[in-house]
This record gives C-alpha cells, structure tokens and sequence, in this order.
C-alpha cells in the first residue's frame, strides 16, 4: 500500500510538471485530466471519498471539457474535416 | 406655392427648426472656416515578416537578447525562492495525523460526538456543510449561478443585425454542424453510460447524509451525464428539455428554496422556537430533517450550472 501510495504521489509530480513542459495545447490537458485522476485516487486513500467523487467528475470531467472547447473555439485544434470531404 | 415655400425657408423660424433638428450650421459663411490641411498619405509597406524578423532579430538586437536572458533568469529565481519560501513554512507545520494538533479541538470533537444527534445525518460531513455551516454552502451554490450569469453576459451572441446575417452567425457558432453527425460508437457508447450516470449522481445526492457524496458531487455526475448525452445526440434532442428557461426557473427555484428553509431552521434555531422539522431516525433515508431537500436543491443548481457553461462555450446560449 505504501509503495502504490508513492507511486501516486510520484505520478502527481510527474503529471505537473509534464503540464508545463509540453508544448501542444491539447497533450497538456490530456495530461491534467489524468492529473485529476491520480488526484482522486488520492483522496480515496486519504479517505475521503466524497472529495474523490468531485475531483473525478469535475477535475477530469467537466473542466478539460471546458478546455477542449475553448481551445477548439479559438481554433488551436486543428479540426478535421476529412469526413465532410469524403462526403461531398 | 413656391414661391410660398421659398418665403418659408428664409424665415426665421425655419431657420431657427433647421438649427434645432441638426440640418444647417447657424455659423455657416460668417465664420472662416478652413479646412486642415490633409496629411500627405505615405504608403508603409507593412511587411509582417520583416517586421518580426527585424524585432526578433536575436543576432543583433543586443537589448532584445539581454531582455530574454534576464527574464529566464528572473523567472527561474523567482519560482525557485517561492518553492523555497513554501518548504521552509511546510516545516513548521503541525505534523500529520498528531492528536494534539490545533485542528483537534473542541469544535470538531463536537461535531463528531453530538453530530448525529443535532443533524441526524450519519455522514457527518454533510451534516456540517449542510446543517451547521449551511450559510457557507449557500453562498457557494450562489456563486456557481453568478458564474453561469457571468458566463452568458460574456459569450451570449449578439441578437444586433439583420436576419441573414444572424443566421450566418449562428451557424458559424454552432459548430456541431462541422463535426462529424451521428457518431455512432459515441452514440452507443452513451446509451450505456447516461442512464448510469444519471442514476449514480441520483443515488450520490439521495444518499448525501448516509454515505459519502453529497449535492455538489452528485450534481457534477449528473452534469457530466447531461454534457455527454449533448455530444452524442446533438443541442435538438436536449432543448426538448433543458433550455434557457428550463435553467432559469430550475435554479432560480432551488437557490430560493434553500434560501427560504435555511433561514427558517436558523430563526428558530436561535430563537428557541420549536422548529418543526423532524430529525428521524439516523440511518434512514427519510430522515436528517432538512439536509435531504438542500442537498437536492444544491444538486440540481450544480448539474444545471456544468450543462450551461459547456453549452454556453459551445452556442453562446442554451
């Protein structure tokens, strides 16, 4: 339990810096929702699983949503439109 | 009858109309007027990428160079010293876990040991943001409303302009109309997920004062659920439900009804009237008096507020 304990906190570094460090947009929020998923893991040993169930639907969830769509209103995502092509 | 017309735009009174409606200048041929005189227009050549590679010239702008050295320098040593300043004030610290740490005083010792009698609720957590520090949760759920409003004032569209161009508007916004339609793994996929993810952010807030959970929690699965179900089947499918009225009256109704019942249990909690509520059996999901119905009423604020930013991000509009 101990060592999977450090494993976390380990992967918690790791995920935050790696944040900062990427240089596209969309890894950089990939790797904070798995970020926020090591996070609620966490809780769930420190006991507190109503604060695990937040942290996964919002950290993970509803917040990188938020980010995907921003990125892809302001046109940092490169949208694909390979399938409309084909289409017409 | 022109000559009529003529006699009438000499008056003085048309003169005096004509001045008021804005028409002629009073001024006109009594004073010198001089035009300015125009500027000649030079022609720039606004060539963007001399420009920047004149600006960013890191050969010979020496300012530029020393700037960028300076800053990384600064930079460094500035996160350096706060990380620093952060572990020396981490050693201080009580230790972890330590039962004569200044958080164990008298107030979470009563909290566990007279929580379940005063609230009823088993999960004592709940009982505390719900029955004893209500007023703090309150003002959470108002600030999750503030942020949707604040969000709609900022990204709303523009109603302003003919009817064509509203149109264009909306479709360059609406950008579900780019994206590939009727995916049908993600499609299959949320057929599965929403209905248990509807069911588990219900059965999170039901259960808020017997397990762990409670309203904000169980309204983030819910709204995750309701974002899900919007990108699989599209904004026509969820405005048969959910629309800007259905979130104005949803939230409106919950934040009121909070407002209102935990007002009344705090009236009469500090005038020693008989509040009238009863508390129930710990343990039973009818019970805990009041945190029942404010935990539903903070679960629907937040499950409403998720859904309105994702669509507010995606429309500009629910």
């Amino acid at each position: 339990m101990r060592i999977f304990e450090l494993c976390l906190l380990l992967g918690l570094i790791i995920c935050a810096l790696a944040v900062s460090f990427t240089k596209r947009l969309l890894t950089s929020i990939i790797i904070y929702m798995s970020y926020s998923s090591i996070m609620a893991v966490i809780w769930v040993i420190l006991q507190s699983p109503d604060l695990a169930v937040t942290e996964a639907a919002v950290g993970a969830g509803v917040t990188s949503l938020l980010f995907f769509v921003t990125l892809k209103k302001i046109r940092a995502i490169k949208e694909e439109n390979r399938d409309e092509q084909t289409e017409e | 009858m022109s000559r009529l017309k003529n006699n009438y735009e000499n008056s003085r009174f048309h003169r005096f109309e004509a001045w008021m409606a804005g028409d002629t200048d009073i001024l006109k041929g009594k004073l010198e007027i001089r035009r300015p005189e125009e500027p000649e227009e030079q022609e720039i050549e606004l060539d963007e990428t001399k420009i920047n590679a004149a600006v960013y010239d890191m050969v010979h702008n020496r300012e530029l160079r020393a700037f960028r050295i300076l800053y990384r320098l600064a930079s460094v040593i500035l996160c350096l010293t706060l990380i620093a300043v952060l572990l020396w004030t981490v050693v201080y610290l009580p230790k972890f876990g330590e039962p004569d740490n200044p958080i164990n005083n008298e107030v979470s010792a009563r909290y566990i040991e007279k929580g379940v009698e005063e609230t009823g609720a088993t999960n004592f957590v709940t009982g505390m943001i719900l029955d004893y520090r209500a007023f703090d949760t309150f003002g959470e759920s108002c600030v999750l409303f503030i942020a949707a409003t604040c969000v709609q004032v900022l990204l709303r569209l523009d109603d302003s302009g003919s009817r064509e161009k509203q149109k264009k508007k909306r479709a360059e916004e609406n950008d579900r109309i780019y994206e590939p339609k009727n995916d049908l793994i993600l499609q299959k996929v949320s057929c599965v997920l929403v209905p248990l993810l509807f069911i588990f952010g219900i059965y999170i807030i039901l259960n808020g004062h017997l397990s762990p959970g409670g309203g904000f929690s169980g309204g983030a699965v819910i709204g995750s659920g309701l974002i899900l179900y919007l990108n699989a089947f599209g904004f026509k499918k969820t405005e048969r439900f959910f629309t800007d009225r259905t979130f104005r009256r949803i939230t409106l109704a919950a934040l009121t009804f909070y407002c209102l019942a935990k007002s009344y249990s705090f009236f009469t909690g500090a005038n020693h009237l008989e509040s009238g509520i009863p508390l129930g059996t710990p343990g039973a999901i009818l019970s805990s008096g009041l945190i029942l119905p404010l935990n539903i009423c903070v679960g629907l604020v937040v499950a409403c507020t998720m859904y309105a930013f994702y669509t507010l991000f995606r429309k500009g509009g629910m």
